[in-house]
């Protein structure tokens, strides 16, 4: 086995200076009733060129150079070829978690810098390492929001990412802990009625998500101001971090300084993170200063060494499962570091002016596609919110052409709204970015007007 | 400082190499440089003051970094060459199971097919995908000897999580969740986290003077209140329960579950199935037993694999083939404790995950398991009496030293780990398990070759002799790296968690 690096000589000489025989003696203080009897029943060693053969076939089983127009979480961006370059030296990759910083200082220093590129993007103090994905940053900040106002409920709008909510259900369900939705409006936004209505005292939290799930840039100001009304803190998820580089950053106070987001939770995957399927990904939290403390996930702090030179190191740790086990802020433990790296060069790369660039790419991108299917009688676009990426479209009548013809032309479409919203049938969610041709466009607008 | 010259020249000491300093990225900034060229605009651009709000837009993010591309490769490259990494020597911290991270694995989860491929691709776009999902699926129940499993918690602590969230729907479905777990004092801090977010009372156990579960302790804690117990086995010690059987007859006699850490499976591949020895779930972490890299800190993937009873509240979706060979998502799982993460969870650590076993085969990961093994045994045989042997029990994949005989010399765990640097290691674990006072915990893995393990252990002796001789040498380690020891209680208590803007 090549990834064994010792002949069976070594091994009997190791046992020898132990005063062994065979290497089943070091296993014989396990009782034999527990012992396996029998060798693994699994595929027997694959070759190396058999490997790449059986993973080429597997990867041909999956559509490849097909545009796709499916969003919804996950999106197709330009990745220059640096960052996977980069995130390919050992150094990175093979590292553990930076517990010691003395042999850690590459990892630390990047990930300070991935924390402060993160408070830059979404206009707060601090930021933590990373955490899994949207999904669980979400609910993560949620749990937050609860310890920071001592208060037990939950209100997110029905806009936010069905999968995000669900997985909100799933680490409250069994807590003490109600979580109502907030509808939305006709123009796909979170209905600022129904929230007035459903706010209360108890609520820890309102949490939306922006662009939301539809697309559409929610309220904001609006939203925080009935939220802190009611002593609630206010959540904005971001599931398209790209949008950063050119909306007003929800942690920004209003033009008359007031507080907007508490905390601001997202989906790092857009700046730099190949799709792969939906994971790895890359979770973040950022927030105020002032919450620091109830925290989830690991930070990296700034410090000196005996010598004077500046260094890095983890911190705060006491807000974490190794040191306060059942009383800690969170139980995560590992996160998603690399994706994080990928995230900091990819932001490096892009810098000051290729951020904005590209957001406005995708803005022009999506207007374009909206002004195009506006054109056709029997499609109706849904939802007049502003919108970065994404959009809405019901068609009115029966659709013309079929799933194999749109594939055939190397197009797949949207997400189906059905699926997680039954009274939007025959609606679907369509995302345009950078990569998406105009041609491509052209060639899907064609379709539903001709079939 | 200089290093002191080496009394032996066998013990291959670490030298730095040259290498720039290097600012942070802000630092480096030069207004107009710029590191990427951007795709062509093939549509009119749009003003976002058409589309948006003036208030919901912003300016230029003042202070962003401006760079060029080799400003960036010349950076991260630096940056990186002040990491240590396991193919530049061995790794030993103890339950984080450091192992050489195959190259291949690399390769095939880029393929385009995986890499570029969405999570709402149509099933019969995706059944590459889901094929890899099911393969290793029944790879993992095979090892495991557990009868299903999901793929979808990112880490071993969401795997924890998963599986305790399992216990509890099903004994709630039974008509009571119950109040408490039992976690053994030796448990990582994870479990009793885990088990706390899941809505429990955590009661730690205490362990039995060889550092096992207590077995007639265990015996009264367990009542009718109690959920279920959290065993890590083989344990922090790296010591099987060998009183296995008996612990889960304590349990189930009384209604509750036995949830098993598998973070150290490393020592038991095709040695030990918990499956056929009564726990009820278990999660696994790809990235320590089945060889996915480390990251810095991530990403992992800790699938949570159950006995048949516990299937039906597994997250949603699980993956199913049917009669044809067609893959599919199983979404209709009304028992179910829901989703714990966004789509399939780390996927690109499954094709990882998939590659390394069927790189092994049966044979090559018992044999892993085996090297493993002996690579620690010959550790501790080599460094008993040299270091303090807490508890001198046989023990699987890892030992734990505590630096008890060092002590007497001023000299602790902390320093010994920094001096240890100088001799071109990554230290230990240190001060973990907690039931050592001053635990050094060691694990090879079965990466390391004689040679390794040898400059290892002589790196070990040395520092214990320089210990005796020299204290001050080891305890103002380490001397060699690129920065000495950092002030960690500065850093907590004044914290400077960003870059900043010098304010002109």
């Amino acid at each position: 086995m090549r990834y064994l690096p010792k002949s069976d000589s070594e091994r009997k000489h190791m046992l020898q200076t132990m005063g062994l025989e065979s290497t089943d003696q070091l296993f014989s203080h396990i009782p034999a009733a527990i012992r396996l009897k029998r060798p693994l029943q699994l595929p027997a060693p694959y070759s190396e060129p058999a490997l790449l053969e059986f993973f080429k076939t597997c990867a041909a089983e999956n559509a490849t150079g097909m545009v796709s127009f499916l969003g919804a979480g996950m999106y197709r961006h330009f990745i220059p070829i640096v960052v996977d370059h980069l995130i390919s030296r050992t150094e990175f990759y093979s590292a553990y978690t930076p517990y010691q910083p003395e042999v850690s200082q590459g990892t630390l220093q990047a990930i300070f810098e991935f924390q402060s590129l993160m408070c830059q993007l979404t206009g707060m103090d601090v930021a933590n390492a990373s955490m899994y994905d949207g999904a669980t940053a979400m609910t993560e900040s949620a749990l937050m929001a609860q310890r920071i106002t001592s208060r037990t409920d939950l209100l997110v709008a029905e806009t936010v990412h069905p999968e995000y909510r669900e997985v909100l259900l799933t680490y409250t369900r069994h807590l003490n802990t109600r979580v109502r939705n907030v509808a939305f409006t006709e123009s796909g936004q979170v209905d600022l009625d129904d929230l007035k209505k459903r706010l209360s005292d108890k609520i820890a939290a309102v949490i939306i998500q922006s662009p939301n799930f539809f697309g559409n840039v929610e309220q904001l100001e609006e939203i925080a101001r009935l939220a802190h009304e009611r002593g609630a803190l206010l959540v904005v998820a971001v599931a398209e971090s790209l949008s950063l580089g050119l909306l007003r950053p929800p942690g920004q106070p209003t033009g008359d300084g007031q507080p907007v987001a508490d905390i601001v939770a997202g989906e790092g995957q857009s700046l730099g993170i190949p799709i792969s399927y939906g994971g790895p990904v890359l979770g973040f939290i950022a927030t105020r200063d002032k919450h620091v403390r109830q925290m989830p996930g690991r930070l990296v702090g700034q410090t000196v060494d005996t010598g004077g030179q500046r260094g890095f190191v983890l911190t705060l740790a006491t807000r974490e499962q190794h040191i306060r086990r059942e009383k800690a802020t969170s139980n995560i433990c590992t996160n998603q570091a690399l994706c994080a790296l990928m995230c900091t060069i990819y932001l490096s790369l892009l810098g000051k002016e290729g951020l904005r660039e590209i957001a406005i790419q995708n803005v022009s991108k999506s207007q374009y596609a909206i002004s195009r299917f506006k054109t056709i009688e029997s499609i109706e676009v849904l939802f007049n919110g502003p919108r970065f990426n994404e959009f809405v479209i019901r068609s009115k009548e029966r659709r013309k052409f079929s799933d194999r013809k749109l594939w055939k032309q190397k197009l797949v479409g949207g997400v189906s709204l059905k699926r997680f919203y039954p009274r939007l049938k025959n609606a679907e969610l369509l995302c345009v970015t950078e990569l998406t041709p105009k041609v491509s466009i052209d060639t899907l607008v064609d379709l539903y007007q001709n079939g | 400082m200089t290093p002191p010259l080496m009394s032996d020249e066998k013990i291959r000491k670490a030298r730095t190499h040259v290498n720039q300093n290097e600012a942070l990225i802000f630092e480096r900034s030069m207004p107009g440089k710029r590191g990427v060229a951007l795709p062509q605009c093939d549509v009119p651009e749009v003003p976002p003051e058409s589309v948006f709000d003036q208030k919901a837009l912003r300016a230029a993010i003042d202070d962003f970094p401006e760079v060029s591309e080799v400003d960036v490769v010349r950076h991260f490259t630096r940056l990186s060459t002040w990491n240590y990494a396991i193919d530049l020597g061995m790794y030993p911290l103890g339950s984080c199971t450091m192992k050489y991270n195959p190259k291949i694995n690399e390769v095939v989860a880029r393929y385009e097919g995986f890499a570029q491929s969405h999570p709402y691709l149509p099933e019969v776009l995706c059944q590459g995908n889901l094929k890899i999902q099911h393969m290793l699926g029944e790879c993992l129940k095979e090892i495991t000897g557990m009868d299903a499993l999901s793929l979808q918690p990112a880490a071993g602590a969401q795997g924890e999580l998963t599986g305790i969230l399992i216990i509890r729907a099903y004994l709630q479905s039974r008509g009571n969740p119950r109040k408490k777990i039992l976690i053994p004092d030796s448990a990582h801090g994870t479990n009793p986290s885990s088990a706390a977010i899941a809505g429990y009372q955590v009661e730690n156990i205490k362990s039995g003077e060889q550092g096992c579960v207590d077995v007639s302790a265990l015996r009264d804690a367990v009542t009718e209140d109690v959920a279920a117990l959290m065993l890590t086995n083989p344990n922090t010690l790296g010591v099987y329960e060998r009183d296995l059987l008996a612990i889960v007859d304590i349990l189930h006699s009384k209604g509750g579950l036995v949830y098993m850490d598998g973070a150290n499976m490393n020592a038991l591949l095709g040695v030990a199935r918990p499956g056929d020895n009564g726990v009820d779930v278990m999660h696994l972490n790809l990235h320590k037993t089945f060889s996915t890299p480390h990251g810095g800190g991530g990403p992992g993937a800790g699938p949570v694999a159950v006995k048949s009873h516990l299937e039906p509240f597994l997250p949603h979706p699980t993956v199913e083939m049917d009669a044809s060979g067609t893959y599919s998502y199983n979404f209709k799982r009304p028992l179910s404790v829901g989703r714990v993460r966004s789509f399939y969870g780390n996927f690109g650590m499954l094709v990882r995950a998939l590659a390394y076993i069927l790189t092994n085969g049966p044979g090559g990961l018992k044999q892993t398991s085996e090297d493993a093994v002996l690579n620690a045994n010959y550790i501790r045989s080599q460094l008993k009496g040299i270091y303090d042997l807490p508890f001198d029990q046989p023990s699987l994949h890892e030992v734990v030293f505590s630096d008890h005989l060092q002590n007497k010399y001023g000299v602790t765990t902390m320093e010994i780990a920094k001096r240890l640097m100088d001799y071109g290691f990554h230290p230990p674990t240190v001060y973990f398990p907690l039931i050592v006072h001053g635990a050094l915990m060691i694990e090879p893995t079965e990466s390391e070759s004689l040679e390794e393990l040898d400059l290892f252990v002589e790196a070990m002796k040395a520092i214990a002799e320089e210990s005796a001789t020299n204290p001050d040498l080891v305890k103002k380690a380490p001397h060699n790296t690129r920065v000495h020891k950092l002030d960690e209680v500065a850093a907590a208590r004044n914290p400077v968690l960003r870059w900043k803007p010098k304010k002109t």
